[in-house]
């Protein structure tokens, strides 16, 4: 009886579980694969271009030497403004998710709509501030791009403070009311306190978004060949800098938008990864 | 009152106000940050109303003057400002399906190394590993698409399936030359690396939440690792796997930096996966600067509403289908 | 600590030696020798010797954490699937040892045979539950693969209660039938040895009495191991009944023995409800 088992259709089983085995273990160093010929890519070819003068210098006309100073400056400067805009609206909303709105139906359509503005295509973000900033006022600006960002920020915070704060357990919840304690200061002062590392990783992964993000900047702030903090004016970003310089003819801009992409990318990994270990350690 | 009598006589009044106040002012701010939360929740509708508002406002100067043949039209001519959708529709959606061709089966077989066949000590890092390359920012998956990734097909990869499917029945069209590098295929293939991430993680974790003893049941039977996996975990996370599926096409139809410098960006519909094409999102990210006269910037804000048509009901979609799976789950 | 427990072990071997037990004439099916099972560095089970005779049901009995389920799932192999777990010694079956990193375990899992404490239906129709495992050995017509489903769901009393809708999700039965379907679908596969794993845990009275009559009459075709909490089933259901503590085997014995003389002091306070 045993060994009638072991006939041709189970060979064939055994055949099918080897394959399908080697193909994963195959398709895993496919993934792995690609991270490391990216970042290996990104570090030969923008490392060499790393110099104080990325940091001293404007971006420089066709063909000459320059830095990413007034990119940098620009990318930090909007994101630095989106976040102030788009946080407080994210964690109240996020607040009102999770502590007022539980089970009404306000919160659940709201729930569902920051859950499609959490993956909404970047570019149609874009077109709409275009459309309610870029035309009324009639030209592009520093503003337009940060408040395009903060539309990006918005439904991270939303959703990682809501995750967050349903995290802090109910019997917290019933201490505080036990000794009288209104409802919105249990949430100010015990329910944010508790889920204060998830909802400043939340933050931090936000932040990690915006930085890299081109799109909604490209008719929004758009660009600035030159040192401009005026926010009511076009405004340069590192992404739209590389954009720009890498799809360039020149090679000192190529190579400079090599030396931007590696930037961008140690600074969103390194975030990312900073974000997690704070939740992490919980 | 009951208060009242409970103090001393002499400092009631006092007392009584001072503690009336400071409650009052307790219930005050309290309503008042209420509120305040319902109102940032009411700013969130307000966005996405905005959105589609815009959009469709922005829309109907192209809507109106070339109506519902918009969608069907391949021509794209800016001088005589005539415009159709098609090939930038048809594009968004070619890439897209090679990349969840590629990606669904390659974000599903990792999944299922993560969490049938890899060791312990092994799983936290190569999760990470994998999450990370959802964390690179598309423009860098573009800029290495167009200096590295384009040429390597072009010198290689294919110059061989011109050669290989040159004169076989239907495929020869999907394959035909010139070998440009970059195009639809070097397109959808930068997607499939940018969402399978996505896949990987969703499909991981509904896999993860399969009840171990369900396994030893099919392992008891003398299944194989992988007939557990086909015939057990698959079909019982079937809904959280088409959610992530869709999750991550969602991701892959609006993509824009990562796909226009690959794409080639012609307004054409070829029916070679080799030959340049135009996506939607590539076609606003480089025109909509130049874009001239109200009927080009109104043709480019319509093709912005039809993604988000689009990505709006593919993400409802995915976003249906794990709701449905949390509410088994409780 | 480490005194204690050895000087236990030497005292419960020859406790554990077969010698009252008439056995004569009875084929053993599964004879474990010097078995030592490891979580990690804890060991779980301490040198096991036992025979589990053809057609005959054993029970294992003990307190919770005595290495009762441990033993069980040695017998499959079960514990493979998880890192860090290993048993040493001899399970011999079919003259191999199991135990052999050379043993097919997919093999042997189709003639050892187990059932679960909770009933697992798979995410298929209730035919499917059952012609799956069928068409994993054998290439059958559909007219065939029909009667072997149906001859299945009678042996575990099931049929009546499903003919109708057997395209229905085996999901949608009740906790008995979903566990007489488990059985069904056990048998379907044709093991030598069906393992049993605390099968009416998490069934009402009515349920458990069939799961129970249930394995009376399997005991004609197959061994039987059965691991139970309840000492009342294992006096019901066994002829064989072995108490485990702390990973040993304290005693083994014809069942009414053991539950009206234990050679065992602390055999004896089990049974009698003194502890566990």
């Amino acid at each position: 009886m045993a060994d009638s088992r072991r006939n041709t259709l189970y060979a064939a089983r055994r055949l099918r579980n080897t394959v399908a085995t080697s193909l994963a273990y195959g398709a895993t160093a496919f993934g792995l694969g690609w991270l490391v010929l990216i970042l290996g890519v990104l570090l030969l070819h923008g490392f060499g271009g790393l110099s104080l003068s990325v940091f001293t210098e404007n971006t420089p006309p066709p063909g000459s030497a320059g830095g990413l100073l007034n990119a940098i400056a620009g990318s930090i400067v909007m994101t630095v403004l989106a976040v102030v805009i788009g946080t407080p609206i994210g964690i109240l909303a996020g607040t009102y998710l999770a502590e007022y709105g539980r089970h009404d139906k306000l919160a659940s359509i709201v729930r569902f709509i920051n859950d499609i503005l959490l993956s909404a295509p970047s570019i149609v973000i874009g077109l709409f501030i275009y459309e309610v900033m870029v035309a009324p006022m009639g030209h592009f600006s520093g503003y337009a791009g940060a408040v395009a960002l903060a539309v990006i920020v918005i439904p991270v915070v939303v959703r990682t403070t809501e995750d967050m704060l349903r995290l802090v357990p109910d019997t917290l919840r019933e201490a505080a009311a036990s000794i009288g304690l209104p409802r919105s200061h249990m949430i100010v002062r015990i329910a944010y306190r508790a889920a204060r590392a998830g909802i400043v990783t939340g933050i931090l992964l936000a932040i990690a978004r915006i930085s890299g993000e081109t799109a909604p900047l490209l008719f929004t702030a758009l660009n600035n060949q030159f040192w401009s903090l005026n926010m009511n004016a076009p405004m340069p970003s590192l992404p739209v800098v590389i954009f720009q310089f890498a799809l360039s003819p020149y090679e000192e801009w190529q190579s400079l938008a090599w030396t931007g992409a590696l930037l961008i990318t140690v600074t969103v990994l390194a975030l990312s990864i900073f974000a997690r270990t704070l939740t992490a350690r919980k | 009152m009951s208060e009242v009598a409970l103090n001393g006589v002499a400092e009631t009044t006092g007392a009584a106000a001072a503690r009336a106040t400071a409650l009052n002012r307790l219930r005050l701010s309290d309503i008042a940050f209420r509120e305040l939360t319902r109102i940032a929740v009411y700013a969130v509708l307000a966005l996405l109303s905005g959105v589609i508002l815009a959009l469709v406002i922005g829309s109907v100067p192209a809507l109106k003057a070339f109506g519902l043949s918009f969608v069907v039209t391949e021509v794209w001519n800016p001088v005589t400002e005539n415009f159709g959708a098609l090939a930038p529709i048809y594009g968004t959606l070619v890439t897209s399906a090679i990349a969840m061709v590629i990606a669904v089966p390659v974000g599903l077989l990792i999944a299922f190394f993560l969490t049938a066949l890899c060791p312990l000590w092994l799983r936290r890092p190569i999760a990470i590993a994998i999450e990370l390359l959802a964390g690179i920012p598309s423009i860098i998956y573009g800029i290495w698409g167009l200096f590295v990734f384009a040429p390597f097909l072009q010198k290689y990869v294919q110059p061989f399936l011109i050669d290989t499917f040159d004169g076989v029945p239907g495929l020869s069209s999907l394959f035909a030359g010139p070998p440009y590098g970059i195009g639809m295929l070097t397109a959808g293939f930068i997607l499939a690396i940018m969402v399978l991430p996505f896949i990987t993680a969703i499909s991981r974790d509904v896999f993860e939440a399969v009840p171990p003893v369900l396994k030893e049941a099919a392992y008891g039977l003398g299944c194989t690792t992988w007939e557990v996996f086909k015939h057990v975990v698959l079909p019982f996370t079937r809904v959280g796997v088409i959610g992530g599926v869709m999750l991550g096409l969602g991701r892959a139809l609006g993509e824009t930096m990562a796909v226009t410098f690959v794409i080639g960006n012609a307004h054409t519909v070829s029916s070679s996966i080799l030959a340049p094409g135009t996506t939607i999102s590539a076609s606003i990210a480089n025109e909509f600067t130049e874009a001239v006269g109200d009927l080009y910037t109104s043709s480019l804000i319509a093709l912005g509403l039809i993604l988000f048509v689009i990505t709006f009901i593919v993400l409802a979609i995915a976003r249906y289908m794990l709701l449905r799976l949390q509410q088994k789950g409780r | 600590m480490t005194m204690a427990s050895t000087n236990a072990s030497a005292f419960a071997v020859p406790v554990a030696t077969h010698a009252a037990v008439s056995t004569a004439g009875l084929a053993e099916k599964v004879s474990i020798r010097n078995l030592e099972f490891f979580y990690g560095d804890s060991r779980a089970l301490k040198n096991i010797n036992l025979a589990l005779y053809a057609n005959k049901t054993t029970a294992f009995i003990g307190p919770s954490g005595c290495g009762k389920s441990t033993l069980l799932r040695v017998l499959n192999r079960m514990y493979d699937l998880y890192p860090g777990q290993r048993a040493t010694g001899e399970v011999m079956f079919d003259g191999q040892n199991l135990l052999d990193s050379g043993v097919d375990i997919n093999l042997l899992r189709a003639r050892i045979g187990m059932v679960f404490q909770k009933p697992t239906p798979f995410p298929m129709s209730i035919y499917e539950n059952i012609a799956f495992g069928i068409r994993l050995y054998e290439r059958l017509p559909r007219a065939e693969v029909d009667a072997r489903v149906e001859s299945a769901l009678r042996r575990a009393a099931l049929w009546d209660e499903v003919k109708d809708k057997l395209d229905a999700s085996g999901l949608g039965l009740s906790g008995g039938q979903q566990q007489r379907l488990c059985i069904a679908r056990t048998v379907a596969v044709k093991p030598e040895v069906i393992l049993f794993d605390e099968p009416c845990s998490a069934l009402d009275p009515i349920s458990t009495a069939k799961i129970e009559e249930l394995i009376d009459e399997l005991k004609q075709d197959y061994t039987i191991v059965i691991v139970t909490h309840n000492m009342q089933q294992a006096a019901r259901v066994s002829d064989f009944t072995t108490f485990m503590y702390l990973g040993e085997l304290v005693e083994f014995d014809v069942t009414e023995k053991i539950f009206t003389a234990p050679t065992d002091s602390r055999t004896q306070a089990y049974i009698t409800g003194r502890f566990g």
